[in-house]
């Protein structure tokens, strides 16, 4: 069975356009050409439409690194 | 093919429109319901009215209502508005960016309470509130914003200076979030009401109301249904290829 993070690790690889086995754990936001600010509102959304949230809008200026973003959904109850 | 709607403009449509308690906000609300749009109701009055406001659209016409109080210039207020929304119904296909604040002050009388409050809601409240309905609207690839300005906005008015740039800064608002958000299939408009017959007229002059009227072309003042009339449009279908305009509903008013 697919774990949250392993789901939410698959998510940022689709949203991100990386390969199906890009680690993903250490990225950052800008740390890499393919997480810019456009891709970003994309992986907002995709986040929200896989765990079914609603972030805020600190959450999604916040979201800046995938850890945080563990952590952001863990706020909103999914745990990773 | 000629355009003829084969039902409700709005059915299947959900709506969020802000300021929806009473005057423009509350006429808009009723049509949108009224042609079908589930609507929810937004305003900084008593929650327990808005609700009975919100139950009343639902009898009257048969659509599904709810109740989001909170002050737009509250963000947090914002935030909690819309994860309402999106707990009840899941999607946003229209937002009526509608509530605001009229204060008036000649410009050596206008102090800074006054300007962080007028700007407070009516332009950063609408940037906030903008901001989460195109989030909402961006998962569906869809939506229409409609934002409300002022004739005041676009032509000024005196002892209205804040209030004119609260209202002219949504102008660029408006102008800019149509050129980003078209690329996900969302509608940017304004609209830039003249004289409305509202509570908000209630305190003007006898003398300066009578000028005001015999300035409008048409010969009337407006009415909050004059408002709503092209707020269902620009919300509708209708108006699938309109975005990034300002629609003036002012029967010619020349201020």
């Amino acid at each position: 069975m697919t774990s949250n993070r392993d789901k939410l690790r698959q998510v940022f690889r689709e949203a991100l356009g990386l390969a199906a086995d890009a680690p993903v754990d250490d990225l950052a936001y800008r740390g890499i050409k393919q997480w810019d600010s456009v891709a970003h509102m994309q992986l907002v959304a995709s986040i929200e439409a896989a765990f079914d949230l609603m972030l805020d809008t600190d959450d999604v200026i916040g979201m800046s690194t995938f850890a945080v973003a563990c952590e952001i959904v863990g706020k909103h109850g999914v745990a990773t | 093919m000629a355009w003829r709607p084969d039902g409700p403009l709005l059915a299947g449509r959900t709506a969020l429109v802000t300021g929806a308690a009473r005057g423009i906000g509350w006429e808009v609300a009723r049509t949108l319901a009224a042609n079908g749009a589930d609507v929810a109701l937004g305003g900084r009055s008593d929650p327990a009215a808005l609700a009975a406001q919100a139950a009343a659209l639902a009898d009257e016409f048969g659509v599904r209502a709810l109740a989001v109080p909170g002050d737009v210039a509250d963000p947090a207020a914002v935030n909690a508005i819309f994860a309402t929304v999106w707990q009840a119904w899941k999607r946003l296909d229209v937002l009526v960016n509608n509530a605001g604040v009229l204060e008036g002050a000649l410009i050596g009388m206008i102090g800074v309470d006054l300007i962080d409050r007028v700007l407070a809601t009516n332009t950063r409240g609408a940037i906030l509130v903008l901001q989460a309905a195109a989030r909402m609207m961006a998962r569906r690839r869809a939506g229409s914003i409609i934002t409300m300005t002022s004739i005041i906005g676009t032509a000024g008015d005196a002892g209205q200076a804040v209030y004119s740039a609260s209202k002219a800064a949504l102008l660029g608002l408006t102008a800019s979030a149509a050129k980003e958000l078209a690329p996900q299939g969302i509608r940017v408009n304004a609209i830039a009401p003249g004289y409305i017959d509202t509570d908000l007229i209630k305190g003007v002059a006898p003398a300066l109301h009578e000028a005001r009227v015999a300035a409008i072309g048409l010969g009337r003042i407006g009415t909050p249904a004059d408002v709503a009339g092209v707020a269902l449009f620009l919300a509708s279908d209708l108006a699938g290829y309109v975005t990034g305009q300002v629609v003036g509903v002012d029967g010619g008013l020349r201020l």
